[in-house]
């Protein structure tokens, strides 16, 4: 498909998917377990700016917050908030983790927006991982704290007693695509906008509807900041909506 | 032939997302509509918000999803 594209004159001179493709970084072998890829590279870069950003920021710490302490402050506020709010008080244990996986997934999403990087949170592969994370330790921390009763989540006692078995049959197929849904959410929103903008971008080649598309890439980038933050939101908000389940399991 | 009829399903499989659209403008238009009538009590219900639009995507992605299957894997 790529190669259809590159022939036309004047219309796509790449194809928009082109940007997700995975290489290695150094030569140009087969993508292995361990090689270390444009994909390891965008990672690190992430882990690197969340680490920078919490150690600078609190740091120097001073009464009256610099830039870097302001930012810290708030995101981490405003991720407790969230735990507190939406999963309870005694969800306040599992406030590391998705502090974690709300920095890690906002830093992916946002460094992929610098021109010519890559949106590791684009790639399913990453993202089903977070999400496969969530969904386990989710199962986990619902059997470890309320054993057999945990599974009292899948039975609606609120429901009318012969509505019940069907209801079960529904909770227990919507709780196990939990994990897909939660993952496809965050990298489907990502890919789709990514590959609008260099949809966009293809037209720009054509003279006569170039001012538009840049017009358009320039709207869809607008769009993309707001989309980035959003999804980490959802992501982590979900996360929370999942251990409340967990940790109180009657409806 | 085969192929073409997977890429024309997936074409469909896209209808779901204007589906999902509906959905999410419903979740958000009714949001407005409640914050604008009583605003103190709007702020406390963001998170409220955002679980409902993302409860409303989720099919959307499912119709994604089975438009990926049909252009990738069949």
């Amino acid at each position: 498909m790529a190669t259809e594209a590159k022939g036309e004159a004047g219309g796509l001179v790449f194809h928009p998917m082109d940007q997700f493709i995975v290489s290695p970084l150094f030569g140009d072998g087969p993508v292995g377990l361990f090689t270390i890829t444009n994909v390891t590279l965008w990672m690190a870069l992430t882990i690197i700016a969340v680490i920078a950003l919490m150690v600078l920021g609190t740091s120097g710490r001073s009464t009256i917050p610099g830039r870097m302490q302001s930012i810290g402050e708030l995101a981490y506020g405003f991720i407790y908030k969230m735990v507190e709010d939406v999963a309870g008080k005694d969800a306040v244990g599992f406030f590391p983790y998705i502090m974690t996986l709300f920095m890690f997934i906002v830093f992916a999403n946002f460094l992929g927006l610098i021109p010519g990087s890559f949106t590791t949170t684009s790639h399913f592969a990453v993202t089903v991982v977070l999400a496969l994370l969530v969904f386990i330790t989710v199962t986990v921390v619902g059997f470890v704290k309320n054993g057999a009763a945990f599974l009292g989540l899948f039975w609606v006692s609120s429901a009318p007693l012969p509505l019940r078995p069907i209801l079960a049959i529904i909770e227990v197929i919507s709780y196990f695509v939990r994990p897909v849904s939660h993952s496809i959410r965050l990298a489907g929103n990502l890919m789709a906008g990514h590959a609008v903008i260099k949809v966009f971008a293809g037209f720009a080649a054509i003279a006569a509807v170039s001012p538009l598309a840049i017009l358009g890439v320039t709207a869809m980038y607008g769009l993309e900041i707001l989309v980035s933050f959003i999804q980490a939101y959802v992501f982590t908000i979900l996360t929370c909506v999942y251990l409340k389940d967990a940790l109180h399991p009657s409806h | 032939m085969e192929g073409e009829l997977a890429h024309i399903g997936a074409g469909l499989a896209a209808i779901g997302s204007g589906a999902a659209a509906i959905g999410v403008g419903n979740v958000a238009g009714n949001f407005l509509s409640g914050a604008l009538r009583n605003p103190s009590a709007a702020a406390g219900q963001t998170a409220t918000l955002f679980i409902g639009i993302a409860f409303a995507e989720a099919l959307g992605i499912f119709s994604f999803l089975v438009a990926l299957l049909l252009m990738f894997a069949v």
